[in-house]
């Protein structure tokens, strides 16, 4: 018995754990999924009936916003982070003296909350106070800068704050991938006097393809999950302009009562995280298990 | 360090312009990166600074002018008198909830995930490596995925609208990270290790208590400190699964902000955002090392 026990003692302490996955992860999803494709209103129900939620999601013009804003939205925000990122790190490798202190500086906005973040931006663009007032009172009276709250305009403003509060990260990771580039290369390539920006381009960049990846993956992910920065900004507004999936399911759920239109539309988030991730993740452990 | 560069090549030093030329270069690469730094400190001294001012100051001067008058008004109101919504008893109440929240949802989750990642690297059985894989996956999932029955769940339970309840979610969402955080650590720890130990007698929770977690403290610190930032920075299961009793500080930030009762008070608004973004800033700055070290380790690798 004893002897049974302690041999069975890892899968024991880790049963818990096991349980918990089975159940509030994949279990709820299961059930996500299931009253996605049911009439639930204000109380689930269980009698499938097909897939008239996705009808109804995708007949709507508030999701169809909201979807393509995320598409929108992401593209900008991992592009124009991995750019800043990528060159904030190459700048901050060429020996800089005080690079400790710009480090901290330029990370710094990760810690904090994205309500804490949208917060700091909604008032430095909101244009009655804020930097379009500063402007205009230096003498240029016409200048316009009303992101905020310009429908056209409002999705830029969230890029904006979003790139401020993850680009250190992602520099972050860059660097760390510049630094892990065999010195022996770079010290040969200089040698035979190829110029440093050649180095860049032809060796060191192209050696840190796995950093770009990871970078990507858990940029999207932000994105995708970007939900409290759009409520402390513009709260999906004016209107809808700033509506993501995140957003529009939450409203479902919490303010309209509407359970199969939040469930589908969490699927839907699911669907295009699992799109991008699951490949990532299958790889990464392919190549830990080889 | 140009002369060092220019020598370490082997080759003949530039003429006199090229010298000047790097010079430049690099003058201009320093202004560059300030002015970086420039953009990334800039919302933190307006913050700072508005926060400092009077409404009356705020509506006549500059954003980014420094506070003709320093006063502190804004800061006691934001701690203990803004309204978030009927209750006007600033952050104060709601800080302490997050606290409340955080201490057990972090001791629970390191605590649950040094076990897990002990056995995940150490006490290899059939079918870990699946397991591994959809333990990680939760890691993933937006969380909108799991809301509604999360929601219904903690409802039977009578958890709904508690810090219980959120300490709960916090911690079984949280597993996923703080597992693999020291899963990886104690792989790199040799398997002769545990095999000496055994021969010697020494059990399970034995070999765990006395060899693994006294070499522990480097990853728990960064476990400690990634998942801290995560559960006090939360917001989405804090609006979701909170009440107004219950609330975490993000929450009451975000009412304080957008309550539309009375005069918009900023200086009140830049001082509550300060003040619950003030424990992460400051594990960000007594700790930085192993803050990035998790963001680092959580994205390389999960």
């Amino acid at each position: 018995m004893t002897d049974w026990l302690s041999r069975h003692v890892p899968k024991i302490v880790l049963a818990p754990t096991f349980v918990a996955v089975l159940l509030f992860v994949y279990g709820f999803i299961a059930w996500t999924a299931w009253v996605s494709l049911t009439r639930s209103k204000l109380l689930p129900r269980y009698e499938i009936d097909g897939l008239i939620q996705y009808e109804r999601l995708f007949a709507s013009p508030r999701w169809d916003t909201a979807l393509s804003n995320l598409f929108v939205f992401g593209a900008l925000f991992i592009g124009i982070s991995m750019i800043l990122g990528l060159m904030l790190a190459i700048f901050l490798d060429q020996k800089i003296r005080i690079e400790g202190a710009l480090r901290t500086i330029y990370l710094y906005p990760m810690a904090l909350s994205m309500i804490v973040t949208g917060t700091a931006w909604k008032w430095i663009l909101n244009p009655g106070l804020g930097i379009q007032a500063m402007v205009q009172g230096w003498g240029f009276e016409s200048f316009t800068f009303d992101w905020l709250i310009n429908p056209d305009m409002a999705l830029y403003a969230i890029v904006m704050a979003a790139v401020w509060q993850a680009s250190g990260f992602v520099m972050a990771l860059f660097l760390a991938g510049l630094r892990s580039v065999d010195g022996e290369i770079i010290k040969a390539a200089q040698v035979d006097g190829i110029p440093t920006w050649r180095v860049y381009t032809a060796i060191i960049i192209p050696s840190m393809a796995p950093i770009f990846l990871s970078a990507f993956i858990v940029l999207a992910h932000l994105a995708i999950k970007s939900f409290d920065l759009v409520i402390a900004l513009t709260g999906g507004g004016p209107g809808y302009a700033t509506d993501l999936p995140a957003t529009y399911m939450y409203a479902m759920a919490f303010s309209r009562g509407d359970l199969g239109q939040a469930a589908s539309s969490a699927m839907i988030m699911m669907l295009v995280v699992f799109t991008i991730v699951v490949p990532y993740l299958y790889s990464e452990l392919r190549a830990k298990n080889d | 360090m140009t002369d060092a560069t220019l020598t370490q090549t082997g080759r003949e030093p530039r003429s006199a312009g090229a010298l000047i030329g790097r010079r430049l270069l690099r003058w201009g690469l320093y202004a560059l990166l300030c002015l970086f730094a420039l953009y990334y400190l800039l919302p933190l001294f307006v913050m700072l600074t508005t926060s400092l001012k009077s409404l009356e100051e705020i509506r006549t001067g500059s954003l980014v002018a420094l506070p003709r008058e320093v006063t502190f008004d804004a800061w006691g109101k934001a701690w203990s008198g803004a309204c978030t919504g009927i209750q006007c008893e600033g952050l104060r109440p709601f800080f302490w909830n997050s606290v409340m929240m955080a201490v057990p949802g972090v001791l629970l989750s390191t605590l649950i995930g040094a076990l897990n990642g002990y056995i995940f690297a150490q006490w290899r059985f059939r079918g870990a490596n699946l397991f591994f894989a959809f333990l990680l996956f939760g890691c993933f999932i937006p969380f909108q995925v799991v809301l509604l029955p999360m929601a219904r769940m903690l409802g039977i339970f009578g958890l709904a609208g508690t810090i219980p309840g959120l300490i709960f979610v916090h911690t079984i969402y949280g597993l996923g990270f703080t597992t693999l955080f020291f899963r990886n650590y104690y792989v790199t720890i040799p398997h002769e290790l545990v095999r000496a130990a055994k021969i010697d007698g020494a059990g399970f929770f034995r070999i765990f208590w006395s060899i693994f977690l006294p070499l522990s403290l480097p990853i728990a610190v960064v476990t400690i400190i990634w998942q801290f930032t995560q559960i006090w920075n939360d917001f989405l299961f804090g609006v979701s699964f909170s009440s107004a009793g219950s609330q975490p500080i993000t929450v009451a930030l975000n009412n304080i902000v957008n309550s539309t009762t009375g005069v918009k008070e900023y200086n009140v608004d830049m001082a509550a955002a300060i003040i619950a973004g003030l424990p992460t800033l400051f594990v960000y700055i007594v700790a930085g090392k192993y803050f990035i070290r998790g963001l680092t380790a959580g994205s390389v690798k999960g």
